[in-house]
């Protein structure tokens, strides 16, 4: 009965070809290790299906007597009790070692992110001498370099997962907790929001790029600085006036609040509103006036009384900031 | 009466008037809802868990067409949150554990040979309360109030006001309503297995449902106070702002995500194990023999009961916690599997040795056991603490818990349906639609829960109203949608077969030739459950005990009769089964649903902030309690003793441990006792959380003057209800009076004392979690001090009334096992809020 189902599910699962958030499509050595187990896992499932499917099968169509009440109690006895116990406990030792957390070193990279209702907050070496680097709703980290996450969470309990690059991690108000983590592969991915966290939970994703270590260490210096194409355009008055910069920072003007997510270089960034849109002008001017159309339960609130055009504008000056 | 008066049918028919004459059900209108039978409460209580599930099915179907297209807008996030919300809440607590309930009210007297229940109006007090909170809580979905911060409600989403609406406290106190429903059903049964066993039916001859519902039943007893505990710190921090999840106030959110698990996962087991019961007693029927090994599996639901009790964590993988931690309960969690194997090799090896007859019911039994199966490994791949961080809180889980849930709770009862249906209305359900809608039912759930699996795996969250097409999950999602419609097709298939039940002829009497009890049914059922109550000397004493049947029917057993027209059970040791007295049963009564609505009254204006209200209806609860008891319980009998057959003369009346009502007061109090080590739960808990544990500027705590002076009064007032009840068995009437005087108004002293400790401190329970909590502490003390003034006061009415004298006691010695409580209670939060800031 199940079998035409189960390859219809096989041709389903290989045509659906995610690569950017995949536990199956892994870019990080933790994923890497626990798709393995994974597979391991489901072998001896199906191993141990099968084996019940075909043992119950024959205890029902044999004859009455074929058991005899101690051989019955031989079968709940080795079968029941010794065979599971040994199996588990082999399961037990082989997984043991991997919630060891990956070995950490005083130079490592530590990136800081918080979750808040319905997006991320991200700060660079957190505790650096040089002026801290923050950035929204995307995380970039360099390939082959023992990463430290600190996360956690100013308003809800959040939870933080990159599934090609390692398991979750909770982000929960007044703790902080460490995630460590090593990128094998470079490339663009995605990370979602996996603990519900309100309204627009299924909205709350974020873009993850993983990049070579002199790249990433460019990027870095290069972000340090302030962004391009902050000048005094009718966009950046416009930013000005209608008090944008009560909430938003950008780097290089006197926006410095935390409250909303920082926008500097957002012409870098490849979505909109948390991972959830393609960052084109007419989006992000439809987002200025109305961000509860997009993102239900967004924080921002909506400025109906900016006319499109002007929204589209803002949308220009702050698609220049790279 | 000797067993030569039986052959007198003469004799027999005016016994049968006399019992169908006291078991008369009541008619009219209203009456009939004032029945406290438990053939009736039973079957109201299953047709409304029943009802509740298909209203959660639908709030299913409509999240599954939500989702069946990626980017879809049928419904908005704001209702798909609400549905669900609902439909976990719903399915857990107003189907799945009430379910277990309602079938075991119907079921254990017919298997214990019991006429009824111990505390019949205790099962319709029960009911009722099941009722009015089940509707209170899911019609809020009507009026877009349902809650919608997920069934396991996590701070500080839910108990920040500016981030969550009315829905959570319709949660927090509609189902706090029916937590005390379920606990109360739990105290029936546990003292039903316990006391109500027939002569002979020693414990190892118990029937395995009648093992497994003790196993159950205690375990809802310990594993639903701590969720009691913790919805009252939510709700105060709620109600009053009292900060026991708010991080910065010193609480911590992750003390609710203990709390909650502590009950939610024993909370799996409570729903699974009264399954395997269904299957343990339709397995030896259909394989023609005794079961094989029931010591093993009776030792293997009791390990089960314990280990899961020591697995909540593995809900917790990705919190951060210690990684020592994860790998003992990554340990735990999988030991769990090992007494599931135990019971399932015990069924797989009862068929080899049996000759199998095949049936609907063994059909069910088995496809549940086959998605059972799977459930259960994927629960093992997830107790590895590595695969869960990516697995956890993605549709991998989602999958996971609905393979156990549909293969270890809705299969085998839909199992239980087709094979106890005959039982109940004496009418077999048909075996070809039966079959239909088992193999709709089987490819539906695997089509719709396999493919989640995969999903899970490609990173689809859980709990999200939409996902983007580019994720590629389009198609698997479509796919559990497809599924989900022809699952509940067959559900539809079933309900037909149900509703055309009653145009079927009946069947004959046991249909399916079994060896238990409850078979001794009639299918012209007559109200007063069994003819006679039997001497049981075997597991399956309809197969082994000759002339079993002929015997009941004939009234050649015990109290075949009911002389002085009231209703009676026997009551039995509790280990050997050895009778000790018949007691008079509760007959129908509007009190059992009066108390219930006014306890209703308490939870829902509570909701609504309607504290006069509330306390109004507090007050009428208290009102009808106290009516109910005096009129209804520790009756004096009008004789010592009766004749009950084969020369045998047994007591009417019982206190102290050989009677029902103590047992029943006992476990109340375990369970008021697991509630409050909850809270002194939360108070070890911000201890260990905080280097200061008070802090500094609030050093003192409460002192220590005023909580020893509420120590010293507690004390006092237990002793002296203590000395009541000694000095009143041996003749001291008017000492003991004057002792429980005294009681009393050490008692209420106690309210006072136990509050001034915070109070002329001047603790401010909104500053910080640790006024809050120790506020608490005294509160639920202080409170508890008010309950023992009224029940102190309550046997020295009943003394003054002459309803209590020396022979006839129950009410003094329940009290005393209150009290034992209560100062426990009082030792503890005293010497914690007093003493041990001292140390610490």
């Amino acid at each position: 009965m199940r079998n035409p189902w189960l390859w219809a599910l096989l041709v389903a699962g290989l045509t659906a070809c995610n690569a950017e958030q995949s536990t199956l499509h892994v870019f990080g050595a933790e994923a890497r290790a626990v798709r393995q187990m994974a597979l391991v896992l489901t072998i001896g499932a199906v191993l141990i299906v099968a084996i019940m499917v075909a043992l119950y099968v024959r205890a029902v169509r044999a004859p009455e007597g074929r058991l005899s009440h101690d051989g019955g109690m031989r079968m709940v006895l080795w079968l029941g009790a010794i065979g599971p116990t040994l199996i588990l406990t082999a399961l037990l030792i082989y997984a043991l070692p991997a919630m060891r957390p990956r070995a950490t070193a005083p130079g490592d990279l530590t990136i800081r992110v918080e979750g808040e209702q319905f997006w991320w907050r991200v700060a660079y070496d957190p505790a650096s001498d040089l002026s801290p680097l923050s950035s929204a709703n995307e995380v970039r980290i360099p390939v082959g370099r023992t990463v430290i996450f600190e996360l956690t969470a100013r308003d809800v309990i959040h939870s933080f997962w990159i599934p090609g690059l390692a398991g979750k991690m909770d982000m929960i108000p007044g703790r902080t907790n460490r995630l460590v983590v090593q990128a094998e592969k470079a490339g663009r991915y995605r990370g979602v929001c996996a603990e519900f966290c309100g309204l627009s939970h299924a909205l709350m994703a974020f873009d993850v790029v993983a990049m070579d270590g002199a790249d990433f260490d460019a990027w870095m210096a290069r972000s340090r600085a302030a962004s391009t194409g902050v000048t005094a355009s009718r966009g950046a008055r416009l930013f000005d006036a209608h008090g944008c910069g009560g909430c938003h920072a950008i780097r290089g003007t006197p926006h410095d609040a935390d409250i909303g997510p920082d926008l500097s270089r957002f012409g870098e960034r490849p979505t909109l509103g948390a991972g959830i849109l393609p960052p084109t002008p007419a989006n992000v001017a439809a987002f200025i006036r109305f961000p509860q159309d997009a993102k239900p339960g967004a924080r921002m609130p909506a400025y109906p009384q900016i006319s499109v055009a002007d929204a589209r504008a803002i949308a220009d000056y702050l698609k220049g900031l790279k | 009466m000797s067993l030569h008066d039986q052959d007198d049918p003469a004799l027999r028919a005016a016994q049968e008037d006399r019992l169908r004459a006291v078991w008369k059900p009541p008619q009219g209108l209203f009456l009939r809802w004032t029945d406290t039978n438990n053939n009736r409460v039973g079957v109201w209580y299953v047709l409304t868990a029943f009802g509740f599930m298909l209203f959660a099915g639908v709030l299913a179907l409509i999240m599954r067409t939500q989702l069946a297209v990626p980017d879809n807008d049928l419904v908005s996030a704001n209702s798909f949150n609400q549905l669900f919300t609902l439909h976990g809440s719903m399915m857990m607590f107003l189907f799945a554990v009430p379910m277990f309930e309602a079938v075991s009210i119907i079921l254990l007297p017919q298997l214990l040979g019991a006429r009824d229940l111990p505390f019949p109006r205790l099962s319709a007090f029960g009911y009722w309360s099941f009722l009015i909170g089940g509707v209170f809580v899911s019609g809020s979905i009507f009026f877009n109030a349902a809650p919608d911060g997920g069934w396991f409600m996590y701070p500080p989403l839910t108990t920040r006001t500016d981030l969550s609406g009315l829905g959570a406290d319709i949660w927090m106190l509609g189902l706090s309503f029916i937590e005390v429903s379920s606990v109360a059903a739990a105290v029936e049964l546990i003292v039903g297995v316990l006391k109500c066993r027939p002569p002979g039916m020693r414990l190892n001859l118990m029937p395995l449902y009648a093992w497994y519902i003790l196993v159950v039943a205690v375990m809802i007893l310990f594993a639903f106070p701590p969720l009691i505990a913790g919805d009252i710190l939510f709700e105060m921090e709620r109600l009053l702002d009292w900060p026991f999840f708010d991080a910065n106030r010193g609480g911590d959110p992750l003390l609710w995500q203990h709390l909650f698990w502590i009950f939610g996962h024993p909370e799996v087991y409570i729903i699974f194990l009264p399954s395997i019961a269904l299957f343990a007693m339709l397995v030896p029927t259909f394989a023609n023999r005794h079961l094989l090994g029931y010591p093993w599996i009776v030792l293997a639901a009791v390990g089960t009961a314990f280990l899961s009790f020591g697995l909540w964590v593995h809900h917790m993988f990705t919190t951060g916690l210690p990684k020592i931690s994860l790998a003992f309960f990554s340990a735990a969690s999988e030991a769990v599997a090992i007494p599931t194997g135990v019971q399932i090799f015990v069924f797989i090896a009862t068929l080899w040795a049996g000759r199998v007859t095949w049936s609907t019911p063994l059909l069910y039994a088995t496809g549940s056991l086959a998605i059972f199966v799977i459930g259960g490994l994927t629960g093992v791949m997830v107790a590895v603490a590595p695969f869960d961080w990516q697995a956890h809180d993605s549709y991998f889980i989602v999958a996971h818990l609905h393979y156990v849930l549909i293969g270890g709770t809705l299969m085998p009862l839909f199992a239980g349906l087709y094979y106890y249906w005959p039982l109940i209305t004496g009418k077999k359900l048909s075996d070809r639609l039966g079959r239909i809608a088992f193999w709709m039912l089987f490819a539906g759930a695997n089509l719709t829960f396999f493919p989640m699996h995969l999903s899970g795996l490609m990173g689809m969250p859980r709990r999200v109203f939409t996902y983007p097409a580019e994720l590629g999950l389009g198609g698997l999602n479509l796919m559990s949608t497809a599924g989900a419609y022809l699952f509940a097709a067959g559900v539809a298939v079933i309900c037909v077969d149900l509703a055309l039940s009653p145009r079927r002829a009946k069947a004959p009497r046991n249909p399916w030739n079994a060896g238990t009890l409850e078979w001794l049914a009639h299918p012209d059922d007559e109200d007063w459950g069994i003819r006679s109550v039997p001497l049981v000397e075997s597991r399956y004493p309809i197969w082994d005990q000759p002339d079993f049947v002929r015997k009941v029917d004939e009234g050649r057993f015990f109290l075949p009769d009911a002389e002085e027209g009231r209703r009676e059970t026997i009551v039995t040791t509790v280990l050997d089964a050895r009778p000790l007295a018949v007691i008079r049963l509760g007959t129908p009564s509007v009190k059992p649903m009066l108390t219930a609505i006014a306890l209703g009254g308490v939870f829902i204006f509570t909701t609504y902030h309607l504290y006069w209200a509330a306390l109004a209806c507090g007050i009428a609860t208290l009102a009808c309690t106290l009516w109910w008891l005096w009129t209804g319980t520790a009756e004096i009998p009008e004789k010592p003793c009766k004749p009950i057959g084969h020369g045998l003369e047994l007591p009417l009346y019982l206190s102290g441990p050989a009677a029902p009502g103590w047992w029943a007061m006992f476990i109340t109090m375990m369970a008021d006792a697991t509630a409050f080590s909850g809270l002194v739960f939360g108070y070890f808990f911000f201890w260990t959380r905080h280097a200061d544990f008070p802090p500094a500027t609030m050093a003192d705590g409460p002192g220590i003057l005023w909580p020893m002076v509420a120590l010293a009064v507690g004390v006092i007032g237990w002793l002296a209800t203590i000395g009541a009840r000694d000095i009143h068995a041996r003749g001291g009437v008017a000492a003991a009076r004057i002792l429980l005087l005294l009681g009393i108004t050490h008692s209420i002293v106690g309210v006072g004392a136990g509050l001034a400790g915070p109070w002329t401190s001047g603790l401010d329970p909104q500053a910080h979690s640790y006024p809050a909590i120790v506020w608490t502490l005294a509160i639920w003390t202080s409170a508890h001090a008010g309950v023992a003034a009224i029940m102190q006061g309550y046997a020295l009415a009943r003394s003054l009334a002459g309803k209590m004298n020396p022979d006839h006691d129950a009410d003094l010695r329940n009290v005393s096992i209150y009290m034992h409580f209560y100062a426990l209670s009082a030792v503890v939060t005293y010497a914690t809020i007093g003493l041990f800031p001292e140390v610490a």
